[in-house]
C-alpha cells in the first residue's frame, strides 16, 4: 500500500516535471531564437531557411552601435534618449506616486474619498483617448518642435516625452497605497505621541520601512519609457534622431528597412531586453513582495 | 433554505441553487448600483444647495470687510491682520481678471460657434500666397476655452475659500483671538495640512496633462472634427457621432463596424482573461506542489517572459509568425521540407483571431503564475495541518481549502484583468495591427478591438477625431460600470483598514 502510494506520487511528479519542462521550453524558446539570430552570421531568417544558425558573429551588434550613425537609424542616440527620459521621468513619477499613496493611506482629510474616486474614474478612460489633446497641448507649449533646442542643448521633444510619462503617474497609487496600508498604524501613533510631525513620520518611519515598494515603484517607472511606443511615436513623428528605442526598433522592421536591418533589429532587441530582464530578475524578490503585499489581500 | 438544508444538497443541486441565486440577485445588485449612483448625484446637488445657503448666511452675518471680500478677494483677511494671505487672494483675483481680459474671454466668447472667420489669402503678382488673416482654428479655440473653464473653476474654489477665511477671521476677532503668523502656518503644512503639501504637485500635473485633455476630448465627441474637410474649422453636432455608432439603419457602415468590433472585443476579453487565469492557476499549482524541486528555476523561466519588454516579445512574435517566419520553417520540417506558408496573422479571420488569443496566453500566463504563487504561499499552513490531522486526502484539501481560497482572493483581480483586456492595445496592435482587413468595416480589420479602432481613427489614414472620442466614451462607460460594481463589492475596498 505504502509502496504503491509512493509510486503513484513519483509518477505524478514525473508527469508534472515533463509538463513543466515542455512549457518552459515553449515560453523560453522565442528568446533563445532571438539571441541566436542576433548573433547569426550566415544570412538572416529572410534569406536563409534554417532555424539554427551555423556560424556566430558579433557583427550586427557592432553595426548597431558604430555602423549606422550616419543614416537616420541611429541606435546609440536612441539609446541615450531613452536613458535620459527614463531617468527623469523615473524621479518625477516616484515622487508623485509615493506622495499620493502615503497621503491616501495615512492622512485623513475631507476631500480624501472624493479625490480617490476621481482618480479611479480617470483611470478608466482609455489612455490614448487623450493622445491628440496631449499632442496639441505640448505643441502649444512648444515642446514638439525638433528644430530649436531648449537652452541650446535640451531637445524639446524629449522634455515633452518626460512630461507625458510622469505627469499621470500619481494616478497609479493603488499598489503602493495597499502596501502602506499594511504598515501598522501603531507606529504612526507612537511617533505622534513622541512629537513627530506627519512630515517626519513619512521620511523617517514609513519610507525606511517600505523599501520593497519604493524599489518596485522606481523600477516600474524606469522601465516604462523603454517599452512605450505610442506616445513617443505621436510626439516624435518623423524626427528619427529623437526616437526612443521602442519606436526605433519598430522602424527597423517596417517594410522599407526590414531587408537591410532585420538582424540589427534582433541585436537591438537583445541590447534592450537583456539589461531590463536582469534588472527585473534581480529585483524579482521586491516585485513579488510588492505585488503580493500591496495588491492582493482579498 | 436554511444552512443545514443547503449542506445536505448534492454538488449538482448546490450548483443549481447558486446559479439560480446569482441570477435572481443580479437585478437587485444592478438596481442597488444605480440607486447608489443616483444617491451620489443627489448628495452632490444637496451639497451645492448647502453651499449656496452658507454663502448667503455668511454675507448677512459678515462685517463690512467680509462683505467686501465677496467682490474684492482678501479684503477680510487684510482687515483682520492676516496680511500675507489677503495679498495672495488679491493677487489671484488680479491675475484672473487680466487672464480673462487679455486671453480667456475671447475664447469663451467664440466657444458656441467654434469660430467663424475663414482663412483669407491674397496672391501677389508673382503668384505667391500672402496670408491676410489666418482665420479661426476651432481646435485652438476649444482647447483654450477648456483651459479657461478649468482656470475659472479653480479660481471659484479660491473665491469660496477666501469668503470662508474672511468669516473665520471675523469670528476669531470677535472671540478676541489673533490670526496665526506666517511661520506657524508654514509649519502646519508639514503636519496638519501635510496632504496639501504632498498632493499639490501631483494634482497640478494630473490636472494639466490628464484632466484638461480629457475634458477636451469629451467635448470633441460632440463635434465633427475629422482629418478631411473639418481639419481647421469644425462645429458642434450634438449626439451625431453616437448616433452614427448605434444607428444600424441610417449609418449602416459605421454602426455595423461598431457592433462587429464590440462583439469581437467581448469574445476576446472573455477568452483572453479565462485562458490566462485557468492556465496560470494550473501551472502555479504544479510549480508549488509539494515534492517538486527546482521551484525557483521554473518560476524564473516564466518570469523572464514578463521581464522582457512587451514590445520586444510581441514584435518578435509577429516576425516569427509571418509566412517566412520561424514557425513556418519549423512546420516545414514536418511537412517534408515544403514551407506551408501559413499566414498566421493576416490570413483568414479565424486563424488570426486564434493566433492572437494563443499568443496572448504566452504573454499573459506568467503574470498569473507570479501572482498566484504569491497567494498560494500565503495560505496559512495550519489550515492544511488541521485538515491532515482530521484525515483529509490531498484531493480533498485541494478542493476544500486551496481552490476556495484562491477563487475568493482572485475574483476582483479577474474582473480587473477583464477590463484590462478590453483595453489591451499592445497585443493586438503589435501582433496584427488589426489585420486581416475587413472591406465592410469603417477603417478597421477583423482582429481590431475597440481601442485599436479608436487608435486607427485618430492616427490612421481616415482620421475622424469626433467618432474616436465617442468610442472612447462608450468604452469608458462599459469599463466604469464593470469596475464600479466590482470595487463596491470587493472586500479590500470595504475593509480598507483591516491590516493596519
Amino acid at each position: 500500500m505504502i509502496k504503491s502510494y509512493k509510486f503513484r506520487r513519483n509518477l505524478a511528479n514525473a508527469i508534472i516535471y515533463i509538463i513543466l519542462g515542455v512549457m518552459c521550453l515553449i515560453w523560453i524558446s522565442p528568446f533563445v531564437y532571438l539571441v541566436l539570430h542576433s548573433l547569426r552570421a550566415d544570412g538572416g531568417v529572410l534569406t536563409n531557411n534554417a532555424l539554427l544558425p551555423k556560424q556566430l558573429t558579433f557583427q550586427h551588434f557592432i553595426d548597431l552601435f558604430a555602423g549606422s550613425t550616419s543614416s537616420s537609424l541611429n541606435f546609440p542616440k536612441w539609446f541615450m534618449n531613452t536613458f535620459v527620459v527614463a531617468c527623469f521621468s523615473c524621479v518625477i513619477s516616484t515622487i508623485s506616486v509615493l506622495a499620493v499613496s502615503y497621503t491616501f493611506s495615512r492622512l485623513r482629510f475631507g476631500m480624501r474619498k472624493p479625490l480617490m474616486n476621481i482618480a479611479m474614474i480617470l483611470g478608466m478612460f482609455p489612455g490614448f483617448m487623450t493622445m491628440i489633446a496631449m499632442y496639441y497641448l505640448l505643441k502649444i507649449m512648444g515642446l514638439t518642435d525638433p528644430t530649436h533646442e531648449l537652452f541650446g542643448f535640451v531637445e524639446r521633444q524629449l522634455v515633452g516625452l518626460v512630461l507625458c510619462y510622469s505627469c499621470g503617474a500619481g494616478l497609479g497609487f493603488q499598489i503602493s497605497k495597499g502596501f502602506f496600508d499594511t504598515v501598522p498604524r501603531a507606529l504612526d501613533e507612537a511617533a505622534t505621541i513622541d512629537g513627530a510631525t506627519k512630515n517626519q513620520i513619512f521620511w523617517k518611519i514609513i519610507l525606511p520601512m517600505s523599501k520593497p515598494i519604493v524599489v518596485y515603484t522606481v523600477l516600474t517607472s524606469f522601465i516604462g519609457p523603454w517599452t512605450d511606443f505610442i506616445l513617443a511615436k505621436i510626439i516624435m513623428g518623423d524626427t528619427h534622431e529623437n526616437y526612443t528605442v521602442a519606436i526605433g526598433l519598430q522602424l527597423m522592421i517596417d517594410p522599407d528597412h526590414k531587408t537591410q536591418y532585420f538582424q540589427q533589429f534582433m541585436a537591438g532587441s537583445v541590447v534592450v531586453a537583456v539589461p531590463i530582464t536582469l534588472l527585473f530578475l534581480k529585483m524579482q524578490k521586491y516585485y513579488v513582495g510588492g505585488v503580493t503585499a500591496g495588491g492582493v489581500k482579498g | 433554505m436554511t444552512y443545514v438544508e443547503y449542506k445536505m444538497l448534492n454538488p449538482m443541486q448546490k450548483f443549481a441553487y447558486n446559479f439560480k441565486k446569482f441570477f435572481k440577485n443580479a437585478p437587485g445588485a444592478i438596481g442597488r448600483f444605480f440607486k447608489a449612483v443616483g444617491l451620489a448625484i443627489v448628495h452632490f446637488f444637496v451639497g451645492i444647495g448647502k453651499g449656496f445657503k452658507d454663502f448667503g448666511v455668511t454675507f448677512v452675518k459678515g462685517d463690512w470687510a467680509t462683505k467686501l471680500s465677496y467682490v474684492i478677494f482678501g479684503v477680510g483677511d487684510i482687515h483682520k491682520g492676516k496680511y500675507y494671505k489677503g495679498i495672495l487672494y488679491f493677487l489671484v483675483e488680479v491675475l484672473y481678471v487680466l487672464f480673462m481680459v487679455f486671453f480667456g474671454g475671447e475664447y469663451i466668447y467664440k466657444l458656441p460657434t467654434l469660430g467663424t472667420a475663414t482663412k483669407v489669402v491674397e496672391y501677389d503678382e508673382f503668384g505667391f500666397e500672402k496670408v491676410l488673416d489666418h482665420g479661426d482654428n476651432s481646435m485652438i479655440i476649444l482647447l483654450y476655452a477648456t483651459l479657461t473653464i478649468v482656470v475659472t473653476i479653480v479660481v471659484f474654489a479660491v473665491y469660496i475659500s477666501n469668503i470662508k477665511d474672511a468669516y473665520r477671521h471675523q469670528i476669531m476677532r470677535q472671540n478676541g483671538e489673533k490670526p496665526t503668523s506666517l511661520k506657524v502656518d508654514a509649519k502646519e503644512f508639514l503636519d496638519g495640512k501635510y496632504h496639501i503639501t504632498l498632493l499639490s504637485f501631483p494634482i497640478l500635473m494630473i490636472g494639466i496633462f490628464n484632466i484638461l485633455p480629457l475634458i477636451f476630448m469629451i467635448l470633441i465627441a460632440f463635434t465633427n472634427y475629422n482629418g478631411k474637410e473639418h481639419l481647421v474649422m469644425f462645429d458642434w453636432v450634438g449626439m451625431q457621432n453616437f448616433g452614427n455608432l448605434l444607428n444600424v439603419v441610417d449609418s449602416a457602415r459605421k454602426a455595423n463596424t461598431f457592433f462587429g468590433i464590440a462583439g469581437w472585443t467581448l469574445i476576446w476579453a472573455i477568452a483572453a482573461t479565462f485562458s490566462n487565469y485557468i492556465l496560470g492557476i494550473i501551472v502555479a499549482l504544479m510549480i508549488n506542489k509539494k515534492g517538486i524541486k527546482l521551484k525557483s528555476l521554473f518560476r524564473t523561466m516564466f518570469v523572464i517572459t514578463i521581464a522582457v519588454p512587451q514590445f520586444v516579445s510581441l514584435l518578435l512574435m509577429s516576425q516569427m509568425l509571418t509566412q517566412d517566419g520561424a514557425f513556418n520553417i519549423l512546420l516545414s520540417h514536418f511537412n517534408g521540407g515544403v514551407n506551408p506558408r501559413i499566414d498566421f496573422l493576416a490570413g483568414t479571420p479565424l486563424m488570426a483571431r486564434m493566433t492572437v488569443i494563443i499568443v496572448n496566453c504566452w504573454v499573459g500566463v506568467p503574470y498569473t503564475i507570479l501572482s498566484m504563487s504569491g497567494i498560494l504561499m500565503n495560505i496559512p499552513e495550519d489550515l492544511y495541518e488541521s485538515a491532515r490531522i482530521d484525515g483529509a486526502s490531498p484531493f480533498k484539501t485541494f478542493t476544500k481549502i486551496t481552490l476556495p481560497y484562491m477563487i475568493f482572493v482572485t475574483t476582483p483581480q479577474l474582473i480587473t484583468q477583464f477590463v484590462g483586456n478590453i483595453n489591451n492595445f499592445n497585443v493586438i496592435f503589435l501582433l496584427t495591427g488589426g489585420k486581416p482587413s475587413n472591406p465592410d468595416y469603417h477603417s478597421a480589420g477583423y482582429t481590431d478591438i475597440l481601442v485599436t479602432w479608436l487608435y486607427n481613427l485618430s492616427m490612421g489614414e481616415q482620421k475622424d477625431y469626433g467618432l474616436a472620442s465617442a468610442i472612447g466614451i462608450l468604452v469608458f462607460i462599459i469599463c466604469a460600470t464593470l469596475s464600479l460594481i466590482v470595487y463596491n463589492n470587493s472586500k479590500s475596498m470595504k475593509d480598507e483598514e483591516a491590516f493596519s
